[in-house]
């Protein structure tokens, strides 16, 4: 394999996939919040 | 006389972000991630691709996707339940994504069966010495390129078991059959892909292929048609801008990091994608090898690709029959799970118009779509019809639709600064002026100037030379109707019972403001009515 052909090959591979690595931690570092079971986002209009 | 009134529904939801993000990626991940990334990244200056490539995915991907994500999260609703929600006049780019979708899931079924028919073909190499006349003439039996209705049982029946496997699984809703489905199929293609890369790159040649992908063109970075490319792919790629992400993002709960979970959605996407570029190279720079040819010759992309350099791949390479079941697996798994989000888009609109449960709008939906694809992809003409039918979604249905809707929001109905505000609620990477900037400028430009482009070549050379008769129905009278039912059916009223008549999570925009009031007319106008009653 030629060396411009191997470089571009790591370059990609570490910006690709460097930058989903970077994309998880960054997720990881902001967990779901828990949030109440009762959560209903839509009400019955006719009841008020 | 009392109006008895329906106790609040909850509607359905991803139990965790995860699980949306199995699924999106499920979406995104699909046939073109396999068979277009890599030729496309090869035709476009090899290595030095990536550069515009990512410029493509930070700058117009990201972005999209995000913006899909605000309106479906912000609208909690299907694609046209949630353009509406948003905007009253908006509401038909919901019905157009609709459409789009219809026609997708018709063809995409098709490739699918054949994906299923190869897997077991690997076994015993039933194409022979001659994979590409064994698929067109033997397989598919394609005959004169004029519509046929004589149908070919080999390719009829594992269609009518794709479209009974997908209404399968999606009648069990959003969560367990939607969210298991790719919780499942995704780390199992997955490790069925790094397999079958791993495995190629032991082929001779391999590092052949890969010199051939890999080595940069630098002058192709001053060519504007490599940039439309990038953009074209990542596009395409990434399931954005036909309602898709839009549907998704509505069963997420209200407190989501939408940016976070987009950015791991989209870079995983384009992972995938460099990952196919690897294997497909590889096996190509084997194909070549024993050829005794360049990569040049046998590089390809698309139907091409899977259907004939794979097999001819597989009858010489060793453990062929691996490589036939893991890539066309591979296919198959992709393939399926972006089926399912093809066709949730249309469900979920349906379930929202009608108020209907999940398993009667997935029979309602599936069963006649089953019906077309059935009628017109298993018979002699099935391939011509995808073919034109494919390439007209895509030009004139995904990408104007996109275009539209980008233009709408950002400047008619000024919606960016309130989509913005939604997403930045729960987001850990803040969106701001750049990013309203990329998607007011930057995305329009380049979508406007691709559509244009495909436009004019389109109108001067009839497509791939097919007959005017053949276009004209399924090219542009299928794009045209596609446009002229949405518009029309935006027209239609929306009953009392639909969740249109439902308080919106969100308050409507119009003019860069946000409306002050929930209330739904038709909301008022039920109010009224019960007063008179009383």
């Amino acid at each position: 394999m030629t060396s411009s052909a191997l470089i571009m090959l790591i370059v990609s591979i570490v910006m690709i996939w460097g930058g989903l690595g970077l994309a998880i931690l960054n997720l990881m570092r902001h967990p779901e919040p828990t949030e109440h079971a009762s959560e209903v986002d839509e009400y019955d209009p006719l009841a008020d | 006389m009392a109006v008895s009134a329906p106790a609040p529904k909850k509607r359905e939801s991803f139990s965790s972000r995860k699980v949306f993000i199995f699924a999106a990626i499920g979406s995104a991940v699909g046939l073109g991630n396999i068979w277009r990334f890599p030729y496309i990244a090869y035709d476009n200056g090899g290595g030095a691709f990536m550069i515009p490539y990512l410029v493509a995915l930070l700058t117009a991907g990201l972005p999209f996707l995000f913006f899909d994500y605000a309106v479906g999260h912000r609208g909690r609703a299907s694609s046209p339940l949630s353009f509406r929600r948003l905007n009253r006049g908006t509401e038909f780019i919901g019905w157009w994504h609709m459409g789009i979708n219809c026609i997708i899931a018709i063809y995409y079924a098709a490739i699918l069966a054949w994906s299923l028919r190869y897997m077991i073909f690997s076994f015993t190499q039933a194409w022979g010495d001659d994979p590409a006349t064994f698929f067109a003439a033997d397989f598919l039996q394609a005959g004169d390129p004029e519509l046929s209705f004589n149908f070919v049982p080999g390719i009829l029946i594992p269609t009518v078991l794709v479209w009974v496997a997908l209404i399968a699984v999606m009648s069990l809703g959003v969560q367990k059959g939607i969210g298991a489905a790719n919780i499942v199929f995704i780390p199992l293609l997955i490790l069925m892909f790094v397999a079958l890369v791993v495995y190629s790159l032991t082929l001779d040649g391999a590092l052949t292929g890969l010199t051939a992908l890999f080595t940069p063109d630098w002058s192709s970075l001053a060519e504007p048609q490599v940039w439309v490319a990038a953009y074209g792919q990542i596009f395409f790629s990434l399931s954005i801008g036909f309602g898709i992400m839009i549907t998704y993002s509505s069963y997420l709960k209200s407190k989501t990091d939408l940016t976070g979970t987009g950015a791991v959605v989209g870079f995983a996407n384009s992972g995938f994608e460099l990952l196919a570029g690897i294997g497909v190279f590889a096996a190509l720079g084997f194909m070549a090898t024993a050829a005794g040819t360049q990569v040049s010759e046998v590089a390809t992309s698309g139907i091409g690709l899977a259907f004939i350099a794979f097999p001819t791949i597989i009858s010489q390479a060793p453990g062929g029959a691996i490589i036939g079941l893991l890539f066309f697996g591979s296919l198959l798994f992709a393939g399926f799970t972006s089926m399912i989000s093809i066709v949730e888009v249309i469900v979920a609109g349906i379930q929202d118009k009608f108020d209907m449960g999940r398993v009667n709008a997935t029979l309602l939906v599936g069963v006649p779509l089953a019906a077309l694809s059935i009628l017109l992809m298993p018979t002699e003409s099935g391939l011509y019809v995808l073919d034109i039918l494919d390439n007209f979604v895509n030009q004139f249905g995904i990408l104007a639709a996109g275009l539209v809707s980008i233009i709408t929001l950002a400047y008619i109905v000024r919606a960016l600064p309130a989509l913005r505000d939604h997403v930045n609620k729960s987001a850990s990477l803040k969106i701001g002026p750049i990013w309203m900037v990329l998607l007011a400028l930057v995305t329009p430009i380049i979508l406007g100037y691709s559509l244009i482009s495909t436009l004019i070549t389109s109108l001067q050379e009839p497509y791939e030379g097919y007959p005017p008769a053949l276009l004209n129905v399924f090219g542009w009278g299928m794009v045209v109707l596609l446009l002229v039912l949405a518009i029309v059916v935006s027209f239609l009223p929306w009953s009392k019972t639909s969740r249109a008549a439902l308080k919106p999570p969100a308050p409507p925009i119009s003019g860069g403001k946000v409306q002050d009031s929930h209330v739904d007319p038709s909301r008022a106008a039920a109010r009224a009515h019960l007063n008179k009653e009383v």
